[in-house]
């Protein structure tokens, strides 16, 4: 089958690779219709996650229908065509009884502090993901999930952790009706996030970010203003705070994670000689621009262990730090209610739709922000028939 | 909140997640004694078998019950990774090694595939098709620098060497 092959920093490729196979009775293979490349992937490509090996496919976002169950599967069969979260989840320990699916504590045993992702390095588990023709997928009784009739396969993808997580970012946020919430970041999380916070009676939504074309995208998406940092009048915090009647907002979400711009020494320290869990410049904004007695909410991802984040100011502020995977089973119910309703539309999104085959250039245009893109579709050729 | 949903009427949905209840903790931890119970007092599933090397956190006693087998340890990258995972999650000393093992990883990736007699096409692993679509003025840029940089070198190297002949 064709899978893609991460080979290092930068460089991936398409290559034929041994099909999956069944390797626990509630394993079950899925043949991919629909995969995505997220922003979470680019730390991956950047090299920037511990122990990502070369030879692993990458894809916590797919579809597929599903080709072969092991003997303990009972809840789909062969033939469904199932939408797969990207947590791999029990659904048995103590964790995943708390509909805690994003922290399962029998899916990764190389880490305790995440559970089980696909495609996402041996630090969530070593398993391979959905940028594929076919793609294993544990406990399939579980987290896969029948499409509903009639729904868009477009938007069935995009509910395996884009929606999912801007949700959750802005549920963790805990808006109040009438709050202001700033969202760092205008990638498709921040944007779905920045989406959500009106569900949850967000007053006022501000998105930030450094390029122009995705702020506008965010803008006309989620109906919010939005600010480029980079042509701000002063420093990011200081323009928030003047923004906000000089209190700040009631709430931050940062949905940008280890790859943050904007801060010389987070840069330097963070993402080029990686000797911090990624640059925190995102922490640092949200925690210096909410309010006293805020909430800053966290869905950007960070590498282990160590980060220097401004604590001393979220004692001093009385601030609560949220931040989670999303637990996509456990919101799946209401979003798909969502979708089908017409209040989210998650194949808007979607700017890019590329053969599989073409993984490399659709994994440069993604990273280097070309060609206006937002969020890429890989479809593999067995889904393109 | 009647009067609030008025205002926010051209925004679909608004609203309608709205929860008092959402208080720091919830939902988040729905609360539960089970963890109480300490590791492992929960019906696990059927443990998966592992047919090829799986490492494990220090963090934790055994395998979890079902675990990915996408590209086991091996070669000197191995080496450096086994000995990370005889420390902490909470340690630099684990980190760190894995780190550099993910760099020597990539060497031995370019070894693997002369040795399987295949020439990895970098330029095409990069992507760079993509660069010559959209951004043909940042690869030239690109190029440019690399050239020059290549040419600094050898003109270091050239003047270098005919130094050295006049002593």
């Amino acid at each position: 089958m064709l899978a893609m092959n991460y080979r290092g920093p930068l460089r991936v490729r398409i290559d034929e690779k041994p099909m999956p196979k069944i390797e626990h009775p509630q394993d079950a293979i899925v043949r991919v219709t629909r995969s995505c490349i997220c922003g979470s992937d680019l730390h991956l490509y950047n090299g920037a996650v511990p122990d990502t090996r070369v030879g692993m496919t990458f894809g916590h976002e797919f579809t597929g229908v599903v080709e072969e169950v092991g003997s303990e599967v009972t809840k789909i069969k062969v033939g469904d065509h199932v939408l797969v979260p990207f947590n791999i989840a029990c659904g048995q320990c103590a964790f995943c009884k708390q509909e805690l699916y994003g922290n399962c504590h029998e899916s990764n045993p190389e880490a305790t502090a995440v559970g089980g992702i696909f495609g996402y390095s041996h630090t969530a588990g070593g398993y391979n993901g959905g940028q594929a023709e076919y793609a294993r997928v544990p406990y399939a009784n579980v987290g896969p999930t029948i499409i509903p009739e009639g729904m868009d396969p477009d938007d069935a993808v995009l509910l395996t952790d884009v929606v999912p997580t801007g949700y959750q970012a802005a549920e963790m946020a805990g808006i109040q009706p009438g709050d202001t919430v700033v969202v760092f970041g205008a990638g498709p999380i921040g944007i779905m996030a920045a989406r959500c916070s009106w569900l949850f009676g967000a007053g006022r939504v501000i998105i930030v970010d450094e390029i122009d074309y995705r702020l506008e995208f965010a803008m006309n998406y989620s109906q919010c203003e939005a600010y480029n940092f980079k042509e701000m009048d002063g420093d990011v915090v200081q323009f928030l705070k003047k923004k906000t009647d000089w209190m700040g907002a009631d709430v931050c979400i940062d949905a940008v994670g280890a790859e943050a711009s904007g801060n010389t020494m987070q840069t330097i320290t963070g993402r080029k000689l990686l000797l911090q869990a990624g640059s925190a410049t995102a922490v640092h904004w949200a925690i210096n621009s909410v309010k006293k007695g805020g909430i800053v909410s966290i869905v950007g991802i960070y590498g282990p262990t160590d980060n220097l984040v401004p604590i001393g100011n979220v004692v001093n502020k009385g601030l609560t730090i949220r931040a989670n995977q999303a637990s996509v089973k456990r919101l799946l119910p209401r979003l798909i209610e969502h979708v089908q309703n017409g209040v989210l539309n998650p194949k808007g999104l979607i700017t890019h739709r590329i053969p599989l085959e073409e993984v490399s250039d659709a994994y440069r245009m993604f990273s280097e922000k070309q060609d206006n893109c937002i969020k890429t579709v890989l479809i593999p050729p067995s889904a393109r028939m | 909140m009647e009067n609030l949903a008025s205002n926010y009427s051209h925004i679909k949905g608004w609203g309608i997640d709205a929860d008092p209840k959402n208080d720091p903790t919830y939902p988040m931890r729905k609360r539960s004694n089970d963890t109480h119970e300490g590791y492992g007092d929960w019906e696990r599933p059927t443990q998966q078998q592992p047919e090829v090397e799986v490492l494990h956190s220090t963090e934790r006693p055994n395998l979890s019950s079902v675990f990915g087998t996408s590209t086991p340890p091996s070669g000197l990258s191995g080496m450096i990774r086994r000995m990370a995972f005889k420390h902490s999650e909470n340690q630099y000393r684990h980190w760190l090694p894995l780190i550099l093992a993910d760099r020597i990883n990539v060497v031995e990736g370019i070894i693997e595939d002369f040795k399987s007699g295949k020439v990895p096409n970098i330029f095409a692993e990069k992507g760079m098709k993509s660069d010559m679509k959209h951004d043909r003025k940042g690869l030239a840029e690109k190029a440019a620098i690399v050239s020059l940089a290549i040419a600094a070198i050898v003109v270091w190297k050239y003047g270098k060497k005919s130094g050295s002949r006049k002593y």
